[in-house]
């Protein structure tokens, strides 16, 4: 296939190739990271999840409307603030569903899958009703539109590198909370072993909120953040369940290294089929890889070593 | 939502209108009762299978999903039916007759048309249905209304290889969407090499089939052919691999969210579509995609289409209006809207050509009924249940609309099993 190219043209080709494959890694971990917190570390199984990240592009939709109409001056800037904003919606809507639902269900992980698969029926049909069936179009400030010329062939998108700032920097944010925090210390605790932390005197089920609500939030931003490269519509968030689990599941459910290592793994492997086999076989061949590989790990790649 | 009643209620009639509608009624039947009496056909005569006629009325079905991912595309189909049934209403009915509807929702699920198109067909006794969008939809309602003997009128642009006595299709067939844009494209842009992209099921598939032969039969070339999974959003191999092959023309038939994904994915890679360099041509991309893509992502791509929302006729001045009058200014109506439109206007002239509403007597009619006042100028019915109609070339412009540089001078023959195609 690769006749008659000049090699600095293949050259350019496998360095955009590369840069795909990255911008679908972070993509990937910015999906995963909100459920590697409520799925890894509470083992509710969040089937609303992509609901939540399309709450987040919602909220940067109206964001952007809100500046277009009152602050057109400050137009190129909106999209920091509405990533904040969703961040807060997504997560004080995850603390309202925290208490209202997933709270009675910790003891039956089974029907948390039902409960939060009926949630987000429910948030689907909402947004139906409030936005429309239609899919809204969200304006980008003209800055995080076009590419990077770096060479005659080589360009790299905006907004796939902004992404990856995105990702990046909420992956780091969660690794300092996780694991070099207060908070992250009575969140691992509650998850080893819930009795022996109460008996410390960690309130868990406060600990629980909040982290229900931290994973919501970061799928707000993760929302926000795919404004600029898919669609923004009452049903878009089922594009994305399926992958998030994949990545989650294959990555040990309760680690966040293994999130982010599967994550890399599967988004390489794919992104390097597609370019030598069409879309679907890709797909196909990339989800047998990850059965075979998980049937024989069951764990996951990285499995946490847990007292039960 | 007041959608739900329609549907957990069964038989509500129309929303708001449905107080002015039975108003006018009234008044019709009032009027009816004084003066016109002889022209109004007895029911005994015109309806003999048992369909819901009476005196002043008839009864029709509109089975779309108005809830599910559908519904995103579904709705325009359903505005356009009702503002055709109210202006048939409005202009006197059919055989005298007001027309009354019976909404059902198919929820995106394709097992729940075809069990409420059999409750419109066995309960209301409707004696059309306007309704179905997917392929997928169509073929679950299939079975049931040719078991009932009903007739569907059914609206999108779709891959052919169907026709069936109880089904008048009123949006393109494959070969009409397909072959005038690609000869289009070669004529006037001196195309020699294509680039096949679409979505990953039947429709697409078939239409890239069709295209591919006609290809081959210009001695043309078709660099890439390649499917994505409904709902994909990372388009960045597929891009790379597209600026390495460099065709002339990309052919995309796309749809739903992944639309918006790769659009928004070919401009961020520096693409841009008004340097026709490659030259992108859709069959799935109308004016409602549009808006949830964005204007400025699609700036200069073509559409193969029958109908674009800017055509220039009087016909379609009238119904843009009237169609933004009544669902509001911000409305835009892409090609499948306006062919649902012509739904209900080619089953009046049906019925009134054939005196009746008896299935089995319309279906004699059917072929070479004219609507000359259609939005797209002008459609004819084909003895094969297709619609004659033009294929029309539209640039998209950064205010979502396309603005049409071509449109072929005959009307095109439908053709759904296409020789030497398949």
């Amino acid at each position: 296939m690769f006749d008659g190219y000049t090699s600095s043209e293949l050259m350019s080709i496998f360095a955009m190739q590369g840069f795909a494959g990255l911008s679908l890694f972070s993509v990937f971990v910015l999906m995963a990271m909100g459920l590697a917190i409520i799925f890894g570390q509470m083992g509710v199984i969040n089937m609303a999840h992509g609901e939540f990240m399309i709450l987040g592009a919602y909220t940067t939709y109206l964001t952007s409307g809100f500046f277009q109409s009152y602050l057109p001056g400050l137009f190129g800037g909106y999209f920091l603030i509405a990533m904040l904003l969703a961040f807060l919606v997504c997560a004080a809507l995850g603390a309202l569903i925290e208490w209202l639902m997933i709270r009675h269900l910790y003891h039956r992980p089974l029907d948390t899958l039902l409960a939060t698969w009926g949630l987000s029926l429910i948030m689907q049909q909402a947004y139906r009703s409030i936005f429309g069936a239609r899919e809204v179009g969200v304006e980008l400030p003209d800055w995080m539109m076009g590419a990077f010329q770096v060479t005659d062939l080589v360009e790299l998108p905006i907004n796939g590198l902004f992404v990856m700032i995105i990702a990046l920097s909420i992956a780091v944010g969660v690794y300092l909370l996780m694991y070099r925090s207060g908070y992250g210390k009575k969140v691992r605790a509650v998850v080893q072993n819930r009795p022996m932390a109460e008996a410390v005197g960690i309130n868990s089920a406060g600990i629980d909120r909040a982290t229900f609500a931290l994973g919501c939030g970061i799928a707000g931003i993760a929302g926000a953040a795919f404004t600029m490269i898919g669609s923004t519509g009452p049903s878009s968030g089922q594009a994305y369940i399926v992958d998030t689990f994949l990545v989650v599941v294959f990555g040990g459910a309760q680690s966040l290294i293994g999130t982010i290592v599967s994550a890399f793994g599967i988004s390489q492997a794919q992104s390097t089929m597609e370019f030598f086999l069409s879309g679907s076989m890709a797909k196909v061949l990339t989800l047998l890889v990850v059965v075979g590989i998980l049937m024989l790990r069951p764990e996951g790649l990285m499995a946490l070593k847990v007292r039960r | 939502m007041d959608t739900t009643d329609q549907t957990a209620g069964g038989r509500s009639f129309g929303k708001g209108l449905g107080l002015r509608k039975s108003l006018m009624t009234l008044a019709a039947s009032v009027m009816l009762a004084t003066s016109a009496q002889a022209a109004t056909p007895a029911t005994a005569e015109v309806n003999t299978t048992g369909l819901a006629v009476t005196d002043d009325t008839v009864t029709v079905g509109i089975l779309h999903s108005i809830t599910g991912t559908m519904a995103l595309s579904e709705i325009g189909s359903v505005q356009a039916e009702k503002l055709a049934i109210d202006q048939i209403n409005a202009s006197g009915g059919v055989l005298g007759r007001q027309i009354e509807y019976v909404q059902e929702d198919g929820a995106s699920d394709w097992p729940t048309f075809a069990e409420k198109s059999r409750k419109l067909l066995r309960q209301d006794n409707v004696a059309a249905i306007f309704g179905a969008w997917t392929s997928a939809s169509r073929k679950a309602i299939l079975p049931v209304i040719e078991q009932y003997n009903g007739m569907l009128y059914y609206p999108t642009f779709y891959e052919g290889l169907e026709q069936s006595p109880n089904v008048v299709y009123t949006g393109q067939e494959a070969t009409q969407q397909i072959l005038a844009g690609i000869d289009w494209a070669v004529e006037n842009k001196g195309a020699k090499t294509f680039y096949l992209l679409g979505s990953d099921y039947i429709w697409p598939r078939t239409s890239n089939k069709i295209a591919r032969k006609h290809i081959d039969k210009l001695g043309l070339k078709v660099v890439g052919e390649e499917y994505y999974p409904l709902g994909h959003t990372q388009f960045n191999s597929v891009i790379n691999k597209i600026k390495l092959r460099k065709p002339d023309v990309i052919f995309a038939s796309v749809v739903g969210g992944s639309n918006v994904a790769f659009y928004k994915q070919m401009k961020a890679a520096g693409v841009d579509f008004t340097d026709e360099k490659p030259l992108l041509l859709t069959i799935s991309v109308t004016e409602d995609e549009i808006r949830g893509i964005g204007g400025e992502n699609v700036e200069g791509i073509y559409a193969s289409m029958k109908y674009f929302q800017s055509l220039d006729n009087p016909n379609n001045k009238e119904f843009v209006a009237a169609f933004k009058e009544a669902y509001g200014d911000d409305m835009v109506i892409g090609d499948v809207t306006q062919a649902a439109y012509l739904g209900p206007w080619l089953w009046k002239a049906a019925v009134e050509k054939a005196g009746s509403f008896d299935i089995d007597k319309i279906r004699e009619e059917f072929a070479g009924i004219e609507f000359t006042k259609a939005p797209e100028g002008y459609v004819r019915i084909h003895e094969n249940h297709h619609l004659w109609s033009k294929t029309r070339i539209g640039k998209a412009q950064t205010d979502g609309q396309y603005k049409v540089v071509y449109e072929t001078e005959e009307l095109m023959e439908p053709d759904p099993f296409p020789e030497g195609y398949q």
